[in-house]
């Protein structure tokens, strides 16, 4: 009895000074029975499969067996780092990544800007800029790999500007920079709202000022507008980035990976040793691979992005 | 994480973002102006083809056979609904899916996991921003740091694990959760991105209002149910939208998950149409069925739609 009612004092501080309410003998048995739902699921859906991650990576656990998991130590690892696929596939991965995170949030800063204006039919603009995002990237997949086509709409239409096109997919050295323009096509109306909600946190009488010292457009830019998205910045860094990272649909709807793994990502490997191939231990393993290349260029870009707030 | 605690940065701060502008961006010299801001219109309408073309070829294509479709490629009819016009495309399709089935099972999949998810994450937030207990401070960072971790990374080992999972149905006691309604669903109900913004948004509610409610004698779901909820609109459609974009859209997971027909959704079917003898003509319909329920909730709701992937940047 006691240390409930200690619980209760104590959360009464955290609170800001809340009364349990009449009829209620504690209000952190509340709490916890409201929490209860939401933690048993992210335990079972979240935490545990973080922690499966992790240990499924040293067995050789497969999908559907009726043998136990064994544990085999770094066997997995081992194996990974002798796998040809693995290297490809995370090559791909980085330079998706490394291509996609400036150029799509770079781009998608200009088109904030565009439309942060007030002018006729900007609502318009923003509506159709955005209208890719709201269009799934499976239907997104089929129509540019219908558009990538060796005599498929884009190269119809560069050949209007005399232009030979590629064949986009059908080439090695062509299909991961195929993969990266449909891809920023998609996603840069997402990366354009977000960037556009942080020009609005910015006063307008920064510009004011700015402009009575004499700045120009640069120089506004360079001064105020981009002081003025840090924080936005370091969001959209990050979720760039790990999304970049979970390339999925696109290569396994348009390629499959191929042509000779030159589009294989981490995530497809997974998907393929893990569910085609039944062998979750190994999955488990790329995953886990994944997961600490996730991790490592999320804390590095904390770091730096938080490093620059200092000085 | 920084603004988890900031009081005020909750959707309602950015309610005005599909329609006011910072002012005084566009001041430039008198006389440039004119060309400048003609230019502008240019870039802007140009840009406009870039994003807009594409989603319109496919709605045209889906009214070609496929010999018009290419025969139209190199001129700008592949924009236009003009020539041999028909739903021939879409019967085709009605017949070589079973499309309503398929539609049916995303919109089922769709809607409970919206809902239940509008549900049981505002209680857990509500739990955290207002009522409060010990410890509820280590809860709410550990939600935040799996907001790191993509799903991606744990679909495999999920997998695993679902087929592990007992159930208890109408068929009485089942194990392993694969190839069912619920495997689709219940893993996604719950999701530390929807507290975090319930989270927020309730925080931002005067806690007075708490108060008053207690002196007249309600208990806290009440106050949860009576007065935190219906202030919370614009956090609700947030959720809703946030959380139906990807159920919707999803692909990855039911197609691993899911392997009967009868269960699955309207992504993974397009697989179908990629297998033997391929009618783009057919894709591209099928691509414009399964876009339009979506396309349409956009347009109904765009303020609603931008303003949730805008208040999804607040997070920082």
């Amino acid at each position: 009895m006691t240390t409930i009612t200690v619980a209760e004092d104590a959360s009464a501080v955290t609170t800001r000074k809340s009364v349990p309410p009449k009829g209620s003998r504690s209000s952190t048995t509340t709490a916890l029975l409201m929490l209860l739902p939401a933690a048993v699921l992210l335990i079972t859906f979240l935490l545990v499969p973080i922690g499966l991650t992790f240990g499924l990576a040293f067995t050789n656990a497969r999908l559907i067996s009726p043998r136990p998991a064994e544990f085999v130590g770094v066997d997995n690892f081992v194996r990974l780092f002798d796998d040809e696929t693995f290297w490809k596939s995370l090559r791909n991965t980085i330079i998706f990544a490394a291509v996609i995170v400036p150029v799509q949030s770079a781009c998608a800063l200009g088109l904030a800007l565009l439309v942060n204006v007030k002018m006729r039919g900007v609502n318009f603009f923003r509506t159709v800029y955005f209208l890719p995002v709201v269009t799934s990237m499976v239907v997104v997949s089929m129509l540019w790999l219908f558009m990538y086509q060796k005599n498929g709409l884009i190269n119809q239409v560069l050949l209007k500007f005399g232009i030979a096109g590629p064949d986009w997919l059908g080439d090695p050295k062509t299909a991961l920079i195929a993969i990266i323009l449909m891809s920023a096509w998609q996603a840069m109306g997402f990366h354009m709202v977000i960037w556009l909600s942080g020009l609005q946190t910015i006063p307008g009488d920064l510009y004011e000022a700015a402009e009575l010292d004499g700045a120009g457009t640069w120089q506004k830019f360079r001064y105020v507008t981009w002081p003025g998205l840090r924080q936005t910045r370091t969001f959209i860094l990050i979720t760039i980035t790990i999304s970049a990272f979970a390339l999925f649909t696109q290569v396994n709807i348009m390629t499959q990976g191929g042509p000779l793994d030159s589009t294989s990502t981490l995530v497809l490997m997974a998907v393929r040793t893990g569910f085609q191939q039944q062998q979750t231990g190994y999955a488990s393993a790329i995953s886990l691979a994944f997961f600490v290349l996730v991790l490592a260029v999320t804390l590095v870009q904390r770091y730096y992005t938080r490093d620059k707030d200092v000085a | 994480m920084s603004t988890a605690t900031t009081p005020g940065l909750g959707a309602d701060h950015l309610a005005h973002v599909a329609e006011s502008a910072t002012p005084a961006v566009h001041r430039g010299g008198e006389e440039r102006h004119g060309i400048r801001r003609a230019l502008g219109v240019l870039v802007r309408i140009a840009l406009c083809l870039v994003f807009g073309l594409p989603l319109v070829f496919m709605f045209v294509s889906s009214f070609k056979p496929d010999l018009q479709i290419f025969s139209d490629l190199g001129n700008i009819k592949a924009f236009l609904p003009v020539g041999d016009i028909s739903f021939e495309n879409y019967s085709g399709v009605f017949g070589r899916v079973p499309f309503a089935q398929f539609m049916m099972n995303s919109v089922i999949i769709t809607v409970v996991t919206v809902v239940l998810g509008i549900v049981v994450n505002s209680m857990a937030a509500f739990a955290l921003a207002r009522i409060g207990f010990k410890g509820g401070g280590i809860v709410l960072g550990v939600i935040l740091a799996t907001l790191i971790v993509p799903f991606e990374t744990l679909a495999l080992p999920l997998l695993w694990w679902s087929n592990k999972l007992p159930f208890l149905g109408p068929d009485g006691f089942t194990e392993g959760w694969l190839d069912t309604y619920q495997v689709q669903i219940i893993p996604f109900i719950a999701n530390a991105f929807s507290i975090f913004l319930f989270y927020q948004y309730f925080d931002s509610i005067p806690k007075e209002l708490d108060e008053a409610a207690k002196v007249d004698g309600a208990g806290w779901f009440r106050i949860y149910r009576s007065i935190v909820m219906p202030l919370s609109g614009p956090a609700v459609a947030t959720v809703a939208i946030l959380t139906f974009l990807p159920m919707w859209n999803q692909y990855l997971w039911p197609l691993m998950a899911v392997q009967s027909e009868e269960l699955r959704p309207v992504m993974v079917g397009i697989d179908y149409f990629k297998q033997l003898n391929t009618s783009w003509g057919q894709i591209m319909a099928y691509a414009s069925i399964i876009t339009a329920p979506v396309l349409v909730l956009f347009v109904a709701f765009q303020r609603a739609f931008i303003n949730s992937i805008a208040s999804s940047g607040v997070k920082g």
